[in-house]
């Protein structure tokens, strides 16, 4: 669980006014059109992360993809072109740890595993913070079910194409993952519903891990014992019966399947690197892992990727052995290091939660964009698709005005598959007339079956305190009730 | 003009005055209400009970009015027959048989009974209760349930084996209210909980209940809501969705392994009993629409994506985002259940806090039902937590005023539910062979200067707005007539 809300502040100034609203259909029909043109980016400094950088670069974007990159590039003169100069072009920000674009609870907090819980299901497009994100140069998030079971629910990556219809957001052909936890969260230790839940302990933990296993096991076992006798040609065979909560355990078993391991405290993190190899199991990433510094060896000897924080420690007893130099240290190491979020805010500037890392541990320019870039794809798998600037390529790019390890790098564009998703010139430009479409819709609504609009005095709602306005949903259209925080929010 | 001035034949009008002498004594005696409040009647031997049933004459033609059908084209000037609680004639020339009550109906439009294709009317105690659609996502932290759920196995928030027939609870004031407001039918549907039983086809006559039945079995509806806190599974949206995945799979199953025992019992274990399985198994083999919320638009592309995952025969209500997805939901092919409970600013909202998008919704909500007209998608109408029924055909109107048009508001209110629902060979449309399910108002039903005259519920009569109309001309004076259904001698 993060300390939510601490660090809000100073994010905000990054334009708050971008809570306009498109449709999915609205949007998919903009979009259809730009991606099968060919757009040439010329006259940047582009960020390769695998080949240095190109001063004067041009980049060309063919179907979405990056069809050509280099110091001079041949471009069809129906071109668009985009004149970057001055500016800085990188790869597309990769986010391996967010909670947005969940319809929900994005905690299925009743049962230790919760397997069953599936983030596909309940992606939401439409989630403000994906274009506020977009507007931080995040192209690609890990979105993850929370960090209140042992075992959690599935999870999914996504491109970040505000207002596309749900199923076209998940990263085509990209593992999926499920989310484990481990420590304070798990045991409930801050928070929780009336009624106490197993696990309590650190011992409870493991030991409800091996028994998810042990059934899962049995379970893949009883349909390979079902689908032989099947096969041989015995009728009437009852079948086993579907379990929504062991399936995606037998994918993990099967390595079809991710596991995204929310952690702090090394001996835990060593804990379930055991019972990895004794069932037969491979670990993907351990998230957070604010601990991750002592156990870098271990971690880089099994192949395992560090996903952490640039500075954020301390919110709770199992934070505060965290230094700011956990992902410099792990990447001394040989581990394959990410720098996420967890946070829709925090998502905003990881470029500078990134350039941290060159601060405290000395890592150079390209290793800190790394840590958001090529790092968290090849974390996710997806490194064979994005991560880089080169031919071939998805054209996930982010335009700066400023070098990006500066604080004073503000986006331009987000380009996701070729297509812009976030231009900071027209989104500007709409503000107006978006504010006026508020205006005018406003009045509208309050005088609906008015016969006269009352005098200003009494139609003005009475002063809120903040708490009240925080329950309020974000959403249009929400039954009563909705709330994406219950229980404190485990994440 | 006045639909009181009646011509009956003479043998009729003795028959009618014992009738509605013997009534008047026993709305003097005790009301109708609290006398249906303690149940169906058991021998007729009470004044009130056994009137209400057996002793009223169910024989009407409507004569000279201009007939809606829906069916069919209007008849400018034509005569409905109702016998015994069903239409036996209707047409321009129809013929009217003697023994029947004839009712003038110059000046008047017949409509068929109008259906409310979603509401607990006739539930009781459950008026306050949220619109069906339920919480999403985690709801508002609670206290500790009543019944802890570990899982799926649980079966938390699930009664499917609670039928809405079974339930009916006639001191509900609402089944006099809607009637009076038009509403011959409901489909009436339990709401609480994920799969909290199945929906029937309701007459709102004043009968005992059984006889108020059309079809019991008509809907499975689900909502995907949750349980308040942690304590229970499932707290969580995707929880929820993921337990109805699995509820889906164990129904299925359980029907495979018990053929598969009966077939082969040797060295197999029996399949363990469950309710909820063998009630959503039978639910799927009979094709009974499964109902899926469609709130808003993302649900509404869940919707369309569970029910193809599933295998289901689904359709969708909510759906007020229509004018967002109506292609979709046309190429879904799923009918649509409309909330006719449109979304507005709530009173004293703080304006801060109101985003463009929930301001686009509560603009252009009431023109969904137009796109999805235009886009071919089949759809009727709920009045979805609407606490007065005068407000529902006002809804009605505001579709109206967004692009629809009258005939398909119509048809939402009347034949396109009956279809839905499986009865169109009984309600929906004024036609012969039809139960007897009328509104007769003295001008369009759309217009909010329209009077509705006489409800007709199963061949009962029922008059509205009798308090307006000066008293029978030389005939004792009766107190004002209050919930309009005791003009037929009951």
């Amino acid at each position: 669980m993060r300390a939510r809300g601490l660090k809000g502040i100073r994010g905000l100034a990054i334009l708050t006014a971008l809570a306009f609203a498109f449709s999915f259909t609205a949007r998919a029909q903009e979009g259809s059109q730009e991606n099968s043109g060919v757009t040439l980016i010329k006259n940047a400094t582009i960020i390769t992360i695998t080949h240095g950088r190109i001063e004067h670069g041009s980049i060309l974007i063919r179907d979405g993809k990056i069809a050509d990159v280099g110091a001079s590039v041949s471009a069809p003169a129906d071109a668009k072109v985009i004149d970057a100069s001055g500016m800085f072009v990188m790869p597309g920000i990769i986010d391996c740890h967010t909670h947005i674009a969940v319809d929900g609870d994005v905690n299925e907090g009743s049962l230790s595993v919760s397997a069953m819980a599936n983030i596909k299901d309940v992606l939401n497009p439409d989630d403000v913070d994906i274009y506020r994100e977009l507007a931080g140069g995040v192209v690609i998030g890990n979105v993850l079910h929370g960090s209140a079971n042992p075992i959690g629910g599935q999870t999914i990556v996504i491109k970040l194409k505000y207002g596309a219809a749900p199923d076209d957001l998940p990263f085509p052909d990209a593992l999926p993952g499920i989310k484990f936890a481990l420590g304070e969260n798990v045991k409930h230790s801050n928070f929780g519903g009336p009624v106490p839940r197993y696990p309590d302990t650190r011992m409870g933990v493991e030991e409800t891990i091996r028994d998810a296993f042990t059934r899962a096991k049995a379970y893949q076992q009883a349909w390979a014992d079902y689908n032989r006798r099947k096969a041989a040609g015995e009728q009437n065979l009852i079948p086993p019966r579907r379990d929504v909560q062991l399936e995606p355990l037998v994918e993990v078993l099967e390595g079809k399947r991710y596991i995204h391991c929310h952690s702090y405290v090394s001996d835990e993190i060593l804990m379930l690197m055991r019972v990895a190899k004794e069932f037969g199991f491979k670990v993907r990433t351990f998230q957070h892992v604010l601990e991750g510094y002592k156990v870098a060896d271990e971690m880089a000897a099994n192949n395992i990727g560090g996903s952490t924080f640039s500075d954020w420690w301390a919110y709770k007893m199992e934070a505060y052995e965290a230094i700011p130099y956990n992902a410099a240290l792990m990447t001394d190491r040989g581990v394959i290091v990410s720098i996420n979020s967890d946070d829709a805010d925090e998502a905003r500037h990881l470029n500078q939660e990134a350039a941290k890392s060159m601060k405290y541990g000395d890592l150079n320019e390209n290793q800190a964009l790394r840590l958001v870039t090529l790092n968290p794809a090849i974390q996710l798998g997806i490194d064979n698709r994005v991560g880089s600037i080169e031919q071939g390529k998805d054209a996930d790019l982010v335009i700066y005005n400023h070098d990006p390890l500066s604080v004073y790098a503000v986006v331009q564009k987000t380009i996701i598959d070729g297509k812009t998703y976030f231009d900071r010139d027209e989104d500007i430009a709409r503000r107006a007339g978006l504010a006026k479409e508020k205006q005018e819709l406003l009045e509208k609504a309050k005088n609906e079956g008015k016969p006269a609009p009352k005098p200003a005095e009494e139609t003005k709602p009475e002063k809120k305190k903040p708490h009240e306005k925080s329950k309020k949903s974000k959403k249009p259209g929400t039954a009563p009730g909705f709330s994406g925080m219950v229980a404190g929010g485990a994440r | 003009m006045n639909p009181r001035r009646k011509i009956r034949s003479l043998a009729l009008s003795v028959a009618m005055f014992a009738a509605a002498a013997i009534a008047a004594l026993g709305v003097f005696l005790i009301s109708p209400r609290v006398a249906f409040a303690q149940g169906p009647p058991q021998t007729g031997l009470s004044a009130s009970a056994g009137l209400s049933h057996a002793g009223e004459p169910r024989f009407f033609a409507i004569k000279g009015a201009r007939i809606v059908p829906v069916s069919g084209p209007v008849i400018e000037k034509g005569t409905v027959v109702l016998a015994n609680g069903i239409i036996t004639a209707v047409g321009a020339d129809a013929q009217i048989p003697a023994e029947v009550e004839v009712i003038d109906g110059t000046g008047l439009t017949v409509y068929p009974g109008l259906i409310d294709a979603g509401t607990t009317v006739g539930l009781g105690e459950a008026e306050n209760a949220a619109p069906t659609g339920g919480r999403r996502g985690g709801g508002p932290r609670g206290p500790a349930p009543t019944r802890i759920s570990t899982g799926p196995q649980d079966r938390p928030l699930t009664t499917p084996w609670v039928v809405a027939a079974d339930e009916l609870n006639l001191a509900d004031a609402r089944i006099v209210s809607w009637r009076e407001a038009g509403f011959t039918t409901g489909l009436v549907q339990p709401e609480e909980g994920i799969l909290p039983g199945q929906g029937s086809v309701i007459d709102f006559a004043n009968e005992p209940a059984g006889e108020m039945v059309v079809k019991p079995r008509a809907t499975l509806p689900i909502a995907f809501v949750t349980e308040p806190s942690f304590s229970s599974f499932p707290n969580s949206l995707m929880g929820s969705i993921a337990y109805v995945r699995q509820v889906f799979s164990d129904a299925r199953w359980y029907q495979d392994a018990a053929a598969a025992y009966a077939a082969h019992r040797e060295g197999q274990e029996h399949p363990a009993y469950d309710r909820t399985d063998v009630v959503l198994g039978e639910a799927l083999k009979s094709n009974e629409p499964i109902l899926l919320p469609a709130n808003d638009q993302l649900a509404i592309y869940r919707a369309i994506r569970l029910a193809n995952e599933w295998q289901i025969h689904a359709a969708m209500y909510g759906a007020q985002n229509g004018y967002e997805m109506a292609s979709e939901i046309a190429a879904s092919k799923m009918p649509v259940f409309v909330n006719l409970n449109w979304p507005h600013m709530e009173k004293g909202a703080d304006e801060e806090q109101i985003t463009l998008r929930e301001l686009r919704l509560w603009d252009r909500a009431p023109s969904s039902p137009a796109a999805l007209a235009k886009a071919g998608v089949t759809f009727a109408f709920y009045s979805g937590g609407i606490k007065d029924p005068k407000e529902i055909l006002k809804d009605v109107k505001k579709a109206i005023d967004a692009g629809l048009s009258p005939d398909d508001a119509l048809k939402a209110l009347t034949v396109n539910p009956a279809e839905m629902l499986g009865v169109d060979d009984r309600l929906g449309s004024i036609a012969q062979g039809k139960i007897a399910n009328l509104v007769v108002t003295d001008g369009d039903l759309f217009n909010e200067k329209t009077k509705i005259k006489d409800v007709f519920v199963d061949g009962h009569r029922y008059r509205i707005h009798e308090e307006a109309s000066p008293g029978p001309p030389g005939g004792a004076h009766k107190p004002p007539m209050q919930s309009g259904n005791e003009g037929v001698g009951r």
